[in-house]
């Protein structure tokens, strides 16, 4: 019986540990500083706004633990012995292992910024982050959030739900332009306007500054401005957790160095989830990949190589999704801010302008390559058979009711986009075939079925 | 290629003036809300006989004012969306002090409707003009309950509407709600005592009606010369064994326990603000299913041993067993059960804990869902994060994250399809679905299994 070690409680060593357990009868460890139980860390600015608590965010019971023979230690890894196989913890212990998962997440990027380091001055990824945030919350006034991406914009409504002021400084032009499209993006900076949030579009951070006691008082903008702040929140992205393995044999760069079965350059020893890079990344996938289901994925996987099992990973069609406040945004293939090489793109946007679905597609074979939706939810098990099978725009068009997941009597939009469509493509008109509901999914399925047939 | 530069950063700067602050005008509506239940309190002493027309407008008035008025500024003035803050942290929501006295001051008003309705006298009293002017005669016990019961579904059912606007299932869905306490549950009712016929809650039936199909209340019926009293026993009996199996099997229990029933009702809207406190423990679940069919079958062993009897005995009439049987029911079951633990505990026990452990239409309603429905609720891919929002909000305590987490279908017996899950989730993985039955429950092991849809699967 081996005794298989996870440093990390995130949804990647969790996962990892649970696929472990069903295949084989090993001893399983998982060791984590932040927190004992495993709980759900996107689900942290819920926690703070109340509409749930820490425990409502643990996907187990505290049982599920012991019935499952995982093993949980809350402590601090200090430091790792390749050769000898065993963990120096910080309580002075020692654990040794047969296989070490390295699941340890990732941290808020510094970008060595005048007063990054005063009191009031975080970023958002542990639960430890949030019991400071929190700690201080009484004293803020106005908080100002540095870097437009996903976390930030978290952090913005975060604090909206206690009337603290928002100041938000983006440093692209629009809010989050290098993924989103200028739609898209334009559409969020309205409806962080209409929240109410101070959006400072292309505005950098010059330094924070602080008061004689450390605490931070105020931010300068690169254009010389001075805001008064209590509190600034830095979320300009995230970096692998990967400081206690510098000066060692591993294999480091930006993240763990791993290959495709994750395995690092020493023996028995892996690296998952938001601290891996991959050596080299698979086609069309960045070397880090920091999303939730990538991480179960890795899990998922490790658990399959460390048995022994040729289990490749693989991520299939690129997907994703995140809320913008109140706007849900889903994803399908790969939509940047801009247009791929050889690619067109149809975009519709509803008369509210909160709604909108973007679809790129070859321009050459006019097969869809990547979707883009706000505010209007779509199904995962029909646009990326779309992608994968490459059908043609006019073809999804027709059919786009298979793809609309939003509930039932939720206003539809198929029509208007069928309108759309013929009006931008007055010489290859097209009737709505499928609409919503899910015998529009099963026609689908037929349908790629005989579409499969067909081709082989 | 998108022109970078068309994003003018300029863009309407001057909507992001200054977030307006509500919260003295907000305490002020709350203020009124507890002035209308204030008035409500004096008057049982006695002013509320006295001076009924003022007693009822001013109380029910200040509490419509200033609840409504709470709902506008809390919920309306910004954008739609979920709108779940400090739930986790208010005392009225969270067990916190507030909560605790609610639950004692339900609970006690529960007992002693039951068990000392004298006491409400000047009650009943204050409501004789509405009673009058709608049935025809004075307020009797229950009568004064229905139109709190009627008034609590209809202001606290324009909060959810105005809560969850961003949604039109829960717009659409909450109106019938409404409708169905408004019309068949108060008004058909009232206006059958109008117009003489006899009095008939017309969104109930059997088993929940339990009463509906014992012998006696055919035999009450069919002493009736009218017409109604025929067409009330063909329309109970039609929703018990048409009604029910059909509509179930198309929608789901949703039809009736969301939908239609009085029940249902109360917990959606006057218990919206509770439905997060229900267990969502493994254990819950296990006590959940002994309970509720445990229920059922005794209403259905007792509704059969009253008709052996009645066939025996050769006569519809009152037996022994009916009237004991209708007694320590309408006792445990009608009263404990689904009024005092039921409602009196919504704020710590949540809000469903009668439709959960002990009601037998539910019960029926969930057996045909679980085994010989269309209804299901789908889960979107690998979408989940995992966050617990559904779950959370789940009043039927189903741990509703872990199938979708699995990207399994969620088709359990106790969902009463209030979308409620949904409604929070931020990743649009949850929709409920009728469709073919035909791949309904599916149970994929791994993440791969859910987002490689390849054919051979």
């Amino acid at each position: 019986m081996k005794h298989i070690v996870i440093i990390g409680n995130g949804i990647a060593g969790v996962t990892a540990a649970r696929h472990l357990r069903k295949l084989g009868d090993d001893k399983i460890t998982i060791i984590s500083a932040e927190t004992k139980y495993f709980f759900s860390r996107t689900a942290l600015m819920y926690i703070y706004m109340g509409h749930m608590t820490l425990q409502d965010t643990q996907p187990y019971e505290n049982w599920f633990w012991e019935k499952n023979r995982i093993d949980l230690i809350q402590d601090k890894v200090e430091s790792v012995d390749y050769s000898e196989k065993k963990l120096l913890l910080a309580s002075k212990t020692e654990v040794s292992y047969d296989s070490l998962i390295l699941a340890t997440g990732a941290k808020p990027n510094m970008f060595g910024w005048k007063g990054q380091d005063l009191d009031g001055a975080q970023g958002l990824y542990s639960y430890q982050n949030l019991q400071y945030i929190e700690e201080r919350s009484h004293l803020i006034k106005r908080a100002v959030i540095v870097g437009g991406g996903l976390i930030g914009i978290e952090l913005a409504e975060m604090f909206l739900s206690r009337n603290i002021k928002v100041t938000f400084l983006v440093r692209e032009k629009s809010f989050w332009n290098k993924i989103l499209p200028n739609e898209e993006s334009a559409m969020i900076n309205r409806h962080i306007f209409e929240h109410h949030i101070d959006l400072r579009l292309g505005a950098e951070l010059e330094e924070i500054i602080g008061d004689d006691s450390g605490k931070v008082k105020a931010i300068k903008i690169k254009d010389g401005e001075v805001l008064d702040c209590e509190f600034v929140g830095l979320t300009a992205g995230v970096s692998p957790n990967i400081d206690f393995l510098k000066d060692s044999d591993l294999n480091l760069g930006r993240g763990i160095k791993i290959d495709q079965t994750f395995k690092t350059n020493m023996p028995d020893v892996y690296a998952i989830g938001d601290c891996a890079e991959f050596e080299v990344p698979l086609e069309g996938r960045l070397p880090i990949e920091q999303v939730w289901y990538t991480g179960k994925m890795h899990g998922e996987t490790v658990a399959h190589v460390i048995q022994g099992e040729e289990k490749t990973y693989k991520p299939g069609t690129w997907f994703n999704s995140a809320k913008f406040l109140d706007i849900e945004y889903q994803t399908y293939g790969m939509v940047l801010g801009q247009l791929f090489d050889g690619q067109e793109t149809f975009y519709w946007e509803a008369p509210n302008g909160k709604i909108s679905v973007r679809i790129n597609f070859s321009k050459e074979t006019m097969a869809v390559e990547g979707f883009n939706f706000m505010g209007l939810r779509a199904r995962h098990e029909v646009c990326v058979p779309w992608i994968e099978n490459k059908i043609t725009l006019k073809e999804v068009i027709e059919n786009f009711g298979a793809a609309n997941f939003d509930p039932e009597f939720y206003k539809k939009y198929e029509a208007v986009i069928v309108q759309q469509y013929n009006e931008e493509y007055p010489n290859d008109r097209v009737e709505l075939k499928t609409k919503k509901g899910l015998f529009s999914n099963y026609i689908q399925k037929f349908k790629r079925f005989s579409l499969t047939e067909r081709s082989s | 290629m998108p022109d970078l530069n068309k994003v003018d950063p300029s863009i309407d700067l001057t909507s992001a003036h200054e977030h307006q602050d509500f919260s003295v005008l907000s305490k002020v509506a709350v203020a009124i809300m507890v002035i209308g239940f204030l008035i409500l309190s004096i008057a049982v002493f006695g002013p509320g006989a006295k001076y009924p027309k003022l007693f009822l407008f001013s109380s029910f008035g200040a509490i419509a004012f200033g609840s409504l008025a709470y709902t506008f500024l809390t919920y309306f003035l910004s954008p739609s969306g979920v709108k779940n803050n400090h739930i986790t942290t208010s005392a009225l929501t969270a067990h916190g002090w507030l909560a605790w006295i609610m639950a004692v001051g339900l609970t006690g008003f529960y007992v002693i409707h039951y068990w000392w309705s004298h006491l409400f006298e000047n009650w009943y009293r204050m409501m004789d003009p509405l009673s009058f002017y709608v049935r025809g005669k004075q307020t009797e016990d229950w009568i004064f309950y229905g139109v709190l019961y009627t008034f609590g579904v209809l202001i606290m059912g324009i909060r959810a509407i105005v809560k969850y606007r961003h949604s039109r299932y829960q717009i659409i869905r909450t109106c019938m709600v409404i409708f169905s306490q408004f019309f068949l549950a108060w008004l058909i009712p009232s206006l059958l005592v109008y117009f003489k016929e006899p009095e008939a809650y017309v969104n109930y039936f059997w088993p929940l009606s339990f009463k509906d199909g014992f012998p006696l209340h055919f035999q009450s019926l069919l002493q009736e010369p009218s017409i109604m009293a025929k067409f009330l026993i063909f329309w109970s009996l039609g929703l018990t064994f048409i009604g029910t199996p059909i509509l179930t099997y198309y929608f789901g229990k949703r039809w009736y326990c969301s939908w239609v029933c009085g029940c249902g009702g109360l917990a959606n809207t006057v218990g919206d603000p509770f439905r997060q406190n229900s267990s969502k423990k493994l254990i819950s679940w296990k006590i959940e299913r002994w309970m509720i069919n445990s229920v059922l079958i005794f209403i259905v062993v007792s509704t059969g041993y009253i008709w052996y009897v009645a066939a025996t005995a050769g006569t519809l009439k009152i037996n022994p067993a009916d009237h004991y049987l209708t007694k320590s029911y309408g006792f445990l079951i009608g009263m404990v059960f689904s009024g005092v633990v039921g409602t009196g505990f919504y704020p710590i026990l949540g809000t469903r804990v009668w439709c959960r452990f002990g009601c037998p239409q539910a019960a029926i309603l969930g057996f045909i869902q679980r085994f010989f429905s269309r209804f299901r609720i789908t889960t979107n891919g690998g979408q989940c994060i995992s966050c617990g929002n559904c779950s959370k909000y789940c009043e039927m305590g189903i741990d509703v994250r872990s199938y979708a987490e699995r990207g399994a279908n969620i088709v359990r017996a106790s969902c009463v399809g209030c979308g409620m899950c949904a409604t929070v989730c931020p990743r649009g993985v949850l929709n409920l679905e009728n469709g073919p039955r035909e791949g309904r429950i599916n149970k994929p092991v791994s993440l791969s299994d859910i987002i490689n849809f390849e054919e051979d699967k």
